[in-house]
Parts: C-alpha cells; sequence; structure tokens
C-alpha cells in the first residue's frame, strides 16, 4: 500500500493542472463569447496560401 | 459637419497600453457570417488595432492607437455595411467584466475539482470499510480529504457565507443561513472525527453540496446576465443623448450623463427629446403620447415646459435644461413611483418563504435529536455527532435548487418568446395575475402613428404623397411615406413649418400637409372626421386636381383582437386605463370587447384603480409603455412593458416584451403559470425527501454514503423536474 504516497499526489497534481488550465482559460477572456467562438474556429480568413489569394481576388 | 460634432471622448476609455477602446451596440447581427464581415471591414481601416464582435451578446469592441484614428469612421463604415451602431457610455455601463460570473466560475471549479478528488478518495474508504481497509490507510485518506476540503470550503464557500452574514446583520433568514452551517458543521464535524481517527468523515459531502449549489447559482446567474446585456444593448440603440449648444453656437452631441441642468440643449425636427426643460426659443408641436397617453399634437412655444420622452415634430427648439422641476409632470410620476415600489418589497418570494419554514425546523430536530440521545443514554459526543449529521442529510441542497432551477429554464423561456426579466421572482408574481390592465396607447396600439385605410400599392396618389412625404420628418408625413413604401425622395421639396411640405414640378405644385395648406373644403374635412373620429388627417394635393386626404392614428397592434380573446378565455380579468380621450379609447375598447375601460386618467388615477382593484383581493398585472404609467407598472403585483417603452417605465416594470406583437403577453403568462406549478412540485419533492431522511438521519442511521447519495440524488431529481418545462413546451411547438 507505500505506492498510495505517491500515486495520491500524483493524482491530485494532474487534477490540479487541470483546474489551473481551466482557470488560466477563464482569466484569458475564452468564456467571454461562447457562440462566436464555435464560428470562429470555421473562419479561414488567417490561413495564408493559395486559397487565401484566390478569394481576396474574387 | 464642423457646426456639429459628436464627442467621442465620452465614449472612450484609454487603456494602460496606451490604446483607446470603445464598446458598441451593434443592431443587425443575426449570424456568424455578420461578424466576419464586421470585423474584416474595421481591421482594413487604418489605426485600428483590435475589432471584435462577440456574438453572444451583440457588442463589438475596438481598440486602436490614440491619435491615428477618428472614431466616428467606424460607425461610418458599420453604417455602409448596414449595421446600426451606438458606443457605450462608459459613465452607463456598470460592468465590463462579468465579476461576479467569474467569481462564481472560479468557485465552482474550484469545488468541482475538489469534489472530484475527495470522492474518490472516499469512496475507496466506503469499500474498504466494508472489507479490510487499515487504519492508517484510513487515516491518511481522511487527511488528504482534509486538506482538500478545508481550502476549497473557505474559497468556495464565499458567497454562500457572505449572503448568509448579511441575512443575519439584518435580522432575516435566507436560504444560505442553512446551507453555511450545514457546510460548515459537516467540515468541523470531520475534521474533529479525523483527529480522533474515526470511521465516518463527511468532507465528500460538505464539498459536493457547494458543488451543487454553486453550478445552479451560475446558471441562474448567467441566464440574467444575458437578458440583462441585451436590454442594455436596446437601451444604447436608443442613442439617449442630447446636443448641447455650446456658447459659440456650434452643437456637440453628447451622451445624458454628459449633461447637467442649466445646459441649452438644441433638439431638431423628428427628435425625441431626451431631457426635461423649458422651451427657450423656437415653437413646434409635440407628440406626447409616451408621457400622457395623448394623441394629439401638442404646441410648444418658449417658456414652456417640455418631458424627456416627448416628439418634437416640425420646429427647431432650444430647450435650457432643468434638473426634475418641482411640480411637474415627472416630479409628479417620480414621486408616486419611489411610494409605490416601497409596497411591491413586501412581497416574500417563495424561496424566501421556504427557508423561513424550514430553518427553525430543521434546527429544532437536530436540537431534539441531540438531547433525545443524552435522554436514552449516550454520550454527548455521538449524540452530537447524529445531530450534526441531520443537520448535513437536511442541509438544503435541492430546497435551494428547486427555484433557481425552474427560473432558469423559465427565464430561457421567456427570452425564446422575447421577453426579458428584469425581476427573477416576476415569474412567480406573474404566475399569480389574474386580472391584466393595459394602457392603451403605444400598448394596444402600435407606438407610432400609421396609415387607418388599407395602403394600395396601385393608388398613385398615396405613392406620390409618400414621396413627399419622404422630405419631412413630422410624424403624420412619416406615416404616409412608412403606407406608401416610397424609397426616392422628390428633388427639390422645401419644409414649410406648421404647414407641410411643398414642391414644384414643371409649373405644377405638389403639396403634402394640413388639410388648410392643401385647400381641402371645411365640408369633406367634417365629413371625414365623422367617418374617422380619433384620427388626425393630412392632405395632399397636386396641381387643379381634387386633394386627397389620408386619416393617420393609432391602429391597434396586428394580435391584440387574438390575444385579448385568448386571455379572457383564459379566464383573466380585463381593463383599459388610459390617459388619452375618453372616445379615442372607447373605440379601442369596443373593437376588443372589453368592458372596463376609462379615459382621461392621470397617473394617480390609475395607482388608485390599480390600488382599488388589489384592495379587492385581485392580482394585477399592469401592461403600459408611458411615462403616466410607470407609478401604476411599480404598483401593480407585476408590470410588464413594450420595448418602445420609456426608460423610466421600463425600469419600473418586471419585463420587457420585444417586437409588434402583444402574443408574449399570453406566452409569458402560461409559461409563468406553468413554471410556478414546477416550482411548487419541486419544494414537495424537496420535503418529501427531508421527511423520508430526516428519521433515518435522527436514528443515528447516516453514513456519509447516505448523505452522498441521497444529496445528489435529490438535487438531481428536482433539477430533471425543472428541465421539463423546457419539453412541455418543446412538444407543444412542435
Amino acid at each position: 500500500m507505500e505506492i498510495l504516497v505517491y500515486l495520491i499526489p500524483i493524482a491530485l497534481f494532474l487534477g490540479g493542472a487541470g483546474l489551473a488550465a481551466f482557470l488560466w482559460s477563464l482569466r484569458s477572456g475564452q468564456y467571454e463569447d461562447l457562440e462566436g467562438a464555435k464560428w470562429r474556429i470555421l473562419d479561414d480568413s488567417d490561413v495564408e496560401g493559395p486559397k487565401r489569394a484566390q478569394e481576396n481576388d474574387g | 459637419m464642423t457646426a456639429h460634432t459628436r464627442d467621442w471622448d465620452a465614449f472612450i476609455t484609454v487603456k494602460d497600453t496606451g490604446y483607446a477602446h470603445m464598446d458598441l451596440a451593434v443592431d443587425g447581427i443575426t449570424c456568424a457570417a455578420c461578424m466576419y464581415e464586421i470585423e474584416r471591414a474595421l481591421q482594413r481601416l487604418d489605426g485600428i488595432e483590435k475589432a471584435r464582435v462577440n456574438l453572444s451578446s451583440h457588442r463589438l469592441s475596438i481598440e486602436w492607437s490614440s491619435e491615428a484614428h477618428d472614431p466616428a469612421q467606424v460607425v461610418d463604415e458599420l453604417e455602409a455595411l448596414g449595421y446600426k451602431a451606438y458606443p457605450f457610455d462608459p459613465a452607463r455601463v456598470k460592468e465590463r467584466g462579468d465579476k461576479v460570473g467569474s467569481t462564481l466560475l472560479k468557485a465552482l471549479a474550484v469545488s468541482g475539482f475538489a469534489a472530484m478528488n475527495i470522492m474518490l478518495l472516499s469512496i475507496s474508504v466506503w469499500s474498504g470499510n466494508s472489507s479490510d481497509i487499515d487504519m492508517e490507510t484510513r487515516a491518511f485518506f481522511h487527511w488528504v480529504s482534509a486538506a482538500i476540503a478545508m481550502p476549497t470550503v473557505v474559497y468556495a464557500g464565499r458567497p454562500f457565507f457572505t449572503s448568509a452574514v448579511k441575512a443575519i446583520k439584518v435580522g432575516r433568514l435566507n436560504m444560505d443561513v442553512p446551507i453555511s452551517i450545514g457546510v460548515l458543521l459537516a467540515t468541523g464535524l470531520s475534521l474533529v472525527q479525523t483527529i480522533q481517527h474515526a470511521k465516518h468523515a463527511y468532507f465528500d459531502s460538505a464539498v459536493m453540496l457547494l458543488f451543487f449549489l454553486l453550478a445552479g447559482r451560475y446558471l441562474d446567474h448567467m441566464m440574467r446576465r444575458k437578458t440583462r446585456r441585451f436590454a442594455e444593448n436596446i437601451a444604447v440603440l436608443k442613442a439617449e443623448s442630447a446636443s448641447r449648444l455650446n456658447d459659440d453656437g456650434s452643437t456637440t452631441e453628447l451622451p445624458l450623463s454628459k449633461i447637467g441642468a442649466g445646459d441649452r440643449v438644441m433638439i431638431r425636427p423628428g427628435e425625441r427629446i431626451s431631457v426635461d426643460g423649458i422651451v427657450q426659443s423656437g415653437e413646434s408641436e409635440l407628440d406626447q403620447s409616451l408621457v400622457t397617453g395623448e394623441t394629439m399634437l401638442e404646441p410648444v412655444k418658449a417658456g414652456d415646459a417640455v418631458f424627456a420622452g416627448t416628439m418634437n415634430t416640425h420646429g427647431t427648439l432650444i430647450v435650457s435644461v432643468t434638473a426634475a422641476a418641482k411640480g411637474t409632470v415627472l416630479d409628479e410620476v417620480n414621486r408616486l413611483l419611489e411610494t409605490a415600489l416601497e409596497g411591491r418589497s413586501t412581497y416574500v418570494q417563495i424561496a424566501d418563504r421556504a427557508s423561513r419554514l424550514y430553518a427553525p425546523v430543521v434546527h429544532a430536530a437536530a436540537l431534539l435529536t441531540f438531547l433525545g440521545w443524552i435522554v436514552l443514554g449516550l454520550n454527548w459526543q455521538p449524540s452530537l455527532v447524529i445531530a450534526i449529521s441531520v443537520l448535513i442529510i437536511t442541509c438544503p441542497c435541492a430546497l435551494a435548487l428547486a427555484i433557481p432551477a425552474v427560473q432558469v429554464v423559465a427565464s430561457g423561456q421567456f427570452f425564446k418568446e422575447r421577453i426579458l426579466l428584469n425581476a427573477g421572482d416576476a415569474i412567480e408574481r406573474l404566475a399569480a395575475a389574474d386580472t391584466v390592465i393595459f394602457d392603451k396607447t403605444g400598448t394596444l396600439t402600435m407606438p407610432d402613428q400609421t396609415l387607418l385605410i388599407s395602403a394600395d400599392k396601385e393608388d398613385e396618389a398615396l405613392q406620390r404623397a409618400g414621396q413627399l412625404a419622404l422630405s419631412s420628418t413630422h410624424p403624420l408625413s412619416i406615416a404616409v411615406a412608412k403606407a406608401s413604401g416610397a424609397l426616392m425622395p422628390v428633388t427639390g421639396a422645401k419644409e414649410i413649418a406648421g404647414k407641410g411640405v411643398e414642391a414644384k414640378e414643371g409649373d405644377q405644385w405638389r403639396r403634402l400637409g394640413s388639410p388648410a395648406f392643401c385647400g381641402v373644403p371645411e365640408e369633406t374635412l367634417a365629413e371625414a372626421m365623422k367617418q374617422f373620429p380619433s384620427a388626425s388627417f393630412i392632405a395632399y394635393a397636386e396641381g387643379e386636381s381634387e386633394p386627397r386626404l389620408f386619416p393617420i392614428g393609432q391602429s391597434l397592434r396586428d394580435d391584440a383582437e387574438d390575444v385579448i380573446r385568448l386571455l379572457k378565455k383564459k379566464g383573466y380579468q380585463l381593463e383599459i386605463l388610459s390617459g388619452d380621450r375618453q372616445s379615442a379609447v372607447k373605440d379601442v375598447a369596443d373593437q376588443l370587447g372589453i368592458a372596463a375601460w376609462k379615459g382621461e386618467l392621470k397617473p394617480q388615477d390609475k395607482i388608485a384603480r390599480v390600488e382599488e382593484l388589489k384592495q379587492a383581493g385581485r392580482n394585477v398585472l399592469m401592461v403600459g409603455d408611458g411615462l403616466n404609467d410607470a407609478p401604476a407598472l411599480a404598483a401593480a403585483n407585476v408590470s410588464l412593458s413594450p420595448v418602445s417603452a420609456v426608460h423610466i417605465s421600463q425600469s419600473a416594470s418586471d419585463a420587457v416584451f420585444m417586437g409588434d406583437s402583444i402574443r408574449p403577453i399570453y406566452d409569458g403568462l402560461q409559461i409563468a403559470r406553468r413554471a410556478h406549478v414546477l416550482m411548487q412540485q419541486n419544494l414537495w419533492i424537496s420535503a418529501i425527501y427531508n421527511v423520508l431522511a430526516v428519521p433515518i438521519a435522527v436514528m443515528g442511521f447516516v453514513t456519509p454514503l447516505v448523505a452522498a447519495l441521497a444529496m445528489s440524488g435529490s438535487s438531481i431529481l428536482v433539477t430533471l423536474n425543472a428541465v421539463r418545462l423546457r419539453l412541455s413546451f418543446l412538444s407543444k411547438s412542435q
């Protein structure tokens, strides 16, 4: 059972890392606009390359 | 334009980074394509550092390097794209970042993390307790749980503790008092048990309770925030600003918060007056329908008082701003409003009523349990443990979720039906309403004047009149222009103050204006007035041909008759209280088949009638939009106002409905009734849960496992029951 002394802190650390990541995402304003965010991933305008150039011409 | 400038500085905040920041409400954003379009167009402008549309709240935030850019360009660019935008006045937007929301979300995240990890340890202990866990391992698990739970309770429990302390300070009990006591006792008891190497600890219960309750609070908060944001947008897009006349004769457009008493304000034809004041110079006629309910235009000249909310028709006025002048309508309204609002605050929310009943009963039960076990010969310490376990298991998790869960689902339904709630407890009060009082002007009728005869696209005279009407700002002309659908104004049309518009085509005159101006014979006018007794008339004449008369007036909202019929069928008692002339009110009442109506009422008369009905035991829903309705809106048990209402009425009412239809009134009442049924069911569910759980706890059979199962089970049950509201309306709409 001594293994628990290592495993529990590891489990807590992983959970804590998840919590920290969530708090970071909250602080950086990622929950401000949930409606817009789901559409922004489909927006290609930040993609450089020939496809983008075509779009601009047309 | 050099003579008229908008003072942008009032809307801009300069950030620490040196960039200027401005938030705008944008009207017309319907989908993601609008978002891309606006952002790309704005980013092409010089100097714009950041332009980001928030698709959830329909707001745009832009940042630019301070000197490089003129913010007017942004609004112009948006207008060119077809979006109406208006900047937020930083003084009026109280919270840009949602502080309360992010505090709740952080607390929710922390308690969620803690609940999961403690439960992981607890389940190991529970299964170990029934097999072969040794003392040391259990103690170790309990200590780890304690190390996670203690800081979590302190951090995530703050919203409840502060609210409980506040309530106790003013000598009241709210739901947060028993919650705080329960959580603190559960944690304290568990700590003592842990130190004594006892078999049970309740850390998981305490933290899970916080997690469930915080989830409920957060959802509740988000719903409120969503509706509040839309309400703020609507207020901002109304562009409540005023043009201050400077000493050098130029004018500056400023948000209302920057206008003070003594300032001189210029009011152009067709503008809604946004301040109270005394006319210094100029003559015009005012449309006071939003203030008094009167639909006839009121002439004003130098020395007369004007009120915010009235519409200037055809003349330019210079108004000297007064602070709420004594003895004016507004002053009277404000005084009545204050007393009326005090009356409403005596209403006790259903949740508070439940907690007033609940807390003493449960705490007495715990005390009796403690004394009972001592009498039966148990030591004081195990007796105390059993007594505390009674408090833990009755900790009002389900009870605290019972009402908010329904409120959240119901506000979502209201939002879908285009109703924005100002007050959370409005749902309960709407459900109780059995009498509906309507204001006439702007509530049962359309807020703007409209053409009373059906507009025929083939009607050439109307078409030509409409083209001419485009050059005028008079409300009657606007009605003609709207009805005709004309788009091309007549070149060279001139507005003659107090008479109408005229244009010369070749050597023929075209005139639109007062019947006298267009040469309508007295007899024709008298006959037309008989046909449309409550209408105003505008005439159109062209050359030598016979002039046409167009009756303009308040027309009923399209679905008013249907909605009134539906309300009657449901058994609501209906009544009209209006400030307009008797004849005009009678017309509308007859048309809708409402027998009880009163006209020519002052604000205090409306209140008196509302009070009279309340005395008679009726639950009154008041629907109104005007300044004169505001006190009655506040005095009624519950109130609604259309989005076109004056600011003071909107803030006095419990909910605002959008659009040209009054159908939301009926839908809102139905949703509220259904929601109220669910609230009561939820209270019963939590009551039954307590009736079942308390005896088990009193007998001392409650283990942490039983507590965890019982508490989460009852919370999930009430939440699922609340969601049924959504299902019942889904199936109806299909």
